[in-house]
């Protein structure tokens, strides 16, 4: 884009914003949850953040497009509904295309709708952008998303399991690779494991930034979506 | 009474919350750093997970589910559990200020966080009739609760360490520390069949 400004960044720029300077994962640690349950195998990584894609796509595009009709005091619930709906849509999809993954991904589908990254997402872009720069900052936080949770499952299913994408007849493979280790090391699919490679990720993040990425980001209330519509917020903090 | 026991022991040890099923991560990790406010960011959710089973399951049982309308769960729960803390907010205020400035800060965060979303539909998936239901809501809530604690002690150990790499200060040291506690629960397998049995 030509004739881009400083204070409004290129589509390119909003684009590749979520994939690698603000993923929402391993810079902004949002939506923990699922990438943590989900990511036992590499496959379910990339189910949840598909499916949380699409609703992140669909919903900044409707909220950006509603942004001057939702009333300012009841925007988070008017989100909340938006968000709901495409999450439901979402899970007729994979339960109709994707029974192993809807399966698989259990009660963390319809938990897409509190997913943090999502509203947060509304909160801080959609509700101010337009909607082609709203559908691109959601693409792009998706494929963030996606790509962490790909990550993610596919060293816990590599070392915890001894195989990479089984399991994923729904995109056309059929097999997998598996590597025939006589003793893959299952604490990395149970739930340490998760804590722990989320951990060592976040930590190479750290190291291949310089710790650039992670200072701007403490846990607590900057860092949670609805930290604008709560009041502990502005007193200073859930902690203080 | 027996099988009472065993949910609540399954939701309290067995499968805790947050440190085997990943649920309400966001505070686990956000809330925890004063024992104080674990501990009130833990009763506020509950509160709020047993207030929020009361009103949802006979919803999806009495009222979505006879209507044919089992597809609305999501959006009809969310948006339960949204004025349901509203309304637990003012109420509060009015009638029991009290509790109220011990929890009204947590309140609003809950009605994003998914373990209170996910109590009430795992409920329903698990075919809890209502007084499993709530038992599994209140024990949901105790086992937050002892993961927060406990996880805030930790905590205050981990961020007082001096000797940790620059790559791992903050947010990976949480995770891997936290990592250490799901080990110890994991410690409780088998626990069900070793006093019911």
């Amino acid at each position: 884009m030509a004739n881009s400004t400083k204070a409004k960044p290129s589509y390119l720029a909003t684009l590749t914003n979520g994939i690698i300077k603000e993923n929402p994962v391993l810079v902004l640690i949002l939506g923990t949850c699922p990438t943590l349950a989900v990511t036992t195998m590499a496959i379910n990584g990339l189910g949840m953040g598909l499916a949380a894609t699409v609703v992140l796509i669909c919903s900044n595009i409707v909220i950006s497009l509603l942004k001057k009709v939702i009333p300012d005091t009841v925007r988070i619930p008017c989100y909340i509904v938006v968000i709901a709906a495409f999450v439901t849509i979402v899970q007729f999809l994979v339960k109709a295309y994707a029974p192993a993954l809807d399966s698989a991904l259990g009660v963390f589908l319809p938990l897409i709708v509190v997913n943090c990254i999502i509203l947060g997402r509304a909160e801080m872009f959609a509700n101010k952008n337009d909607v082609i720069s709203s559908a691109l900052d959601g693409l792009g936080m998706g494929i963030g998303f996606t790509l962490a949770l790909f990550c993610m499952g596919s060293v816990r299913e590599i070392l915890g399991n001894g195989t990479w994408m089984s399991g994923a007849s729904w995109i056309g493979i059929q097999n997998g690779i598996n590597l025939h280790w006589e003793n893959p090391i299952i604490v990395f699919l149970l739930a340490p494991g998760g804590f722990m490679v989320f951990g060592a990720l976040v930590a190479l993040v750290n190291f291949l930034t310089k710790g650039k990425a992670i200072k701007k980001k403490e846990f607590g209330c900057e860092g949670c979506p609805s930290a604008a519509a709560c009041k502990a917020a502005q007193k200073g903090g859930c902690n203080a | 009474m027996k099988q009472f026991a065993i949910i609540l022991i399954s939701a309290v040890l067995l499968n805790n919350y947050v440190l085997s099923r990943f649920l309400g991560i966001c505070p686990f990790l956000g809330v925890s750093k004063k024992l104080d406010s674990a501990f009130g960011m833990s009763v506020a959710v509950t509160f709020v997970m047993a207030l929020a089973t009361a009103a949802t399951w006979p919803i999806y049982t009495y009222i979505l589910l006879p209507n044919g309308l089992a597809y609305l769960q999501t959006i009809a729960f969310i948006l339960i559990i949204a004025a349901l803390v509203q309304f637990i907010e003012i109420a509060l205020k009015k009638y029991i200020p009290s509790l109220h400035a011990a929890l009204g800060i947590y309140l609003p965060l809950i009605t994003t966080n998914c373990a209170v979303l996910g109590v009430t539909i795992l409920n329903l998936d698990e075919g809890y009739n209502f007084a499993e239901s709530m038992v599994n809501a209140v024990g949901s809530g105790l086992g937050f609760m002892l993961a927060m604690v406990l996880f805030s002690g930790v905590r205050s150990r981990v961020d007082a360490a001096r000797t940790i790499p620059k790559a791992y200060q903050g947010i990976p040291i949480t995770l891997t520390a936290a990592a250490i506690c799901s080990v110890s629960f994991m410690g409780f397998s088998g626990i069900v069949d070793g006093l019911f049995h």
